[in-house]
């Protein structure tokens, strides 16, 4: 037993400290150095000054508003597409936008919200009038969401699909709504899935520096953004790093916040 | 289960429309002869004719392909592996330890892995390209893999591995006998997972692919950069056809493998 259990660690943990562990050893290692290559702090007292400290808060703070629209779209979608007839193909439906490659959908709105695009065409025709949409916060937003929705509709649908049918028959027999149903038996046991989602795509959404620069026009300037700037244009790769390690000591701490909560759960 | 109500089926077509609206745009404008996304001209097959003699673009497909395939059967293997691992660590403490560092790279940004594998690739002497954008793919798949695998290992009966044991099995054939077989939705899972997310990667890769090697993100980036090109919207509807012809022979396959489980599994 303890023989066949070594076996399999070993290639594992091999791989994790290779690629897990070293890289991100290297990045706070190369934070402590400038541009010249000599020891300093001044990354992170650069860091705190107001406009990187507004950054973060930008990038929260639309990373959340992605996360929040998408869960809104995305539950109702999951709910009610487990109860089509076609279930799984409808499944796959969702899914196939999510295999077509993100920056082409990102480039199709580039078309669609363009100033002779097929929405302010829409637009004039019902009389609002044409509309600056590219390069504003709503379009970054509603680009994001539409292409982190097929990643939130999978682990809700995946928990939907995981509860007992006999549970929703025991409520509806013990007298309950079907908004009651929904709100006591069926939302708790889809938490998982929401989590899931949530994660998979407010992580992401931290990091979107493709969509600022094609949909936001540098309007938006997230963390991602800024990390991309320092690592491939201005080649100040110990303020790169210096933004990427707070960023990792936050996530480290949303990670062990939402971490202890599941693993409670579990026991319970 | 109850059917659907009139709302519900208008949400969902609404959320199908919006899904695939970007997409069916972007087809609609590749046949158009003024080359833009808006004013259709007159039909023309002119984009297409362009795409089939862009040796460039067909290179960077195929890598992208290739990449994709690669990187989630190596990180399937690897995953299955670590998951396998981890189940038979049943010590709390260890076992936190090592789902927090599985964790790591799914809770990180992508720029924050493209950024430190940039920093880990030139350190370690790897030349940027396709064995430095192969080895980070199957780096940030294998823990969405584990997590793919780990519930279906989980959900697994302990009395099943016992009977198997006690009926002669060896450690070998208890997992290739009863745990694969068990565990093959979560492998598959994991497998479509890693292929969605290899195919739909931009930021990673474009951290560490170099000069001399693209992906079809990163060429897509930096095209529509330089405004709307019409051989994109070609080279859209053929990804998007190509999609649909694979999600069908999914679908059909699928829906003969629900029926095999009847024959496969023998009977008293």
């Amino acid at each position: 037993m303890t023989k066949t259990r070594n076996l399999y660690l070993i290639p594992y943990i091999a791989w994790m400290l290779l690629f897990v562990a070293t890289p991100i050893i290297l990045i706070v290692y190369d934070s402590f150095f400038d541009v010249e290559g000599h020891f300093t702090w001044g990354n992170f007292q650069k860091f705190l000054t107001p406009v990187y400290l507004r950054m973060t808060f930008n990038s929260f703070w639309y990373a959340f508003l992605i996360t929040l629209f998408s869960l809104l779209v995305a539950y109702p979608t999951a709910y009610w597409l487990r109860r089509t007839k076609h279930k799984q193909l409808w499944l796959l439906l969702i899914i196939v936008p999510s295999w077509i490659n993100l920056l082409l959908k990102t480039y199709a709105f580039i078309g669609l919200f363009g100033t002779y695009g097929f929405v302010n065409s829409f637009l004039d025709w019902v009389g609002i009038g044409t509309q600056q949409i590219l390069f504003t916060d709503f379009s970054f937003v509603f680009v994001s969401v539409y292409i982190f929705i097929p990643f939130m509709i999978l682990p809700i649908y995946n928990s939907l699909e995981e509860i007992n049918p006999s549970l929703l028959y025991a409520s509806r027999d013990l007298g309950a709504s079907p908004w009651m149903t929904f709100r006591r038996v069926v939302f708790p046991l889809t938490l998982g899935g929401v989590k899931a989602g949530c994660q998979a795509v407010f992580i992401p959404a931290l990091s979107l520096f493709m969509i600022t620069r094609l949909i936001a026009g540098n309007r938006v300037v997230t963390l991602g953004t800024a990390i991309e700037q320092h690592f491939l244009v201005t080649q100040d790769w110990g303020m790169g790093s210096a933004i990427a390690v707070l960023l990792i000591i936050v996530m480290a701490v949303i990670m062990i916040a939402t971490g202890n909560r599941g693993a409670r759960n579990t026991i319970r | 289960m109850s059917k659907n109500n009139k709302l519900s089926q208008l949400y969902l077509v609404v959320v199908f429309l919006v899904l695939y609206a970007p997409i069916l745009y972007l087809m609609y404008y590749s046949f158009n002869s003024a080359g833009t996304m808006h004013g259709f001209e007159g039909f023309t097959l002119e984009w297409y004719d362009e795409v089939f003699h862009d040796t460039r673009l067909l290179i960077i497909v195929l890598n992208t392909v290739v990449i994709a395939l690669f990187s989630s059967a190596i990180s399937t293997i690897l995953g299955v592996v670590g998951a396998l691992a981890i189940d038979r660590v049943r010590r709390s403490k260890p076992r936190n330890a090592l789902l927090a560092m599985n964790n790591v790279l799914i809770v990180s940004p992508d720029v924050i892995i493209g950024a430190s594998f940039l920093i880990f690739f030139t350190m370690i002497g790897i030349k940027l390209g396709f064995v430095s954008v192969l080895l980070s793919h199957i780096a940030f798949s294998v823990p969405i893999v584990v997590l793919m695998v780990l519930p279906k290992l989980q959900e697994m009966s302990p009395t099943l591995l016992d009977a198997a044991r006690d009926l002669g099995a060896s450690g070998w054939g208890v997992v290739t006998k009863v745990v694969i077989p068990f565990i093959r939705p979560g492998i598959f899972a994991g497998f479509f997972m890693a292929l969605t997310y290899s195919l739909d990667d931009f930021a990673v890769t474009f951290f560490v692919t170099g000069n001399g090697f693209s992906t079809l993100s990163v060429e897509i980036y930096s095209r529509a950069r330089h405004g709307i090109s019409p051989s994109i919207n070609a080279l859209s509807t053929l990804i998007f056809l190509f999609t649909m012809i694979l999600v069908v022979g999914y679908y059909f396959l699928t829906r003969r493998g629900n029926r095999r489980p009847e024959w496969g599994v023998q009977q008293p």
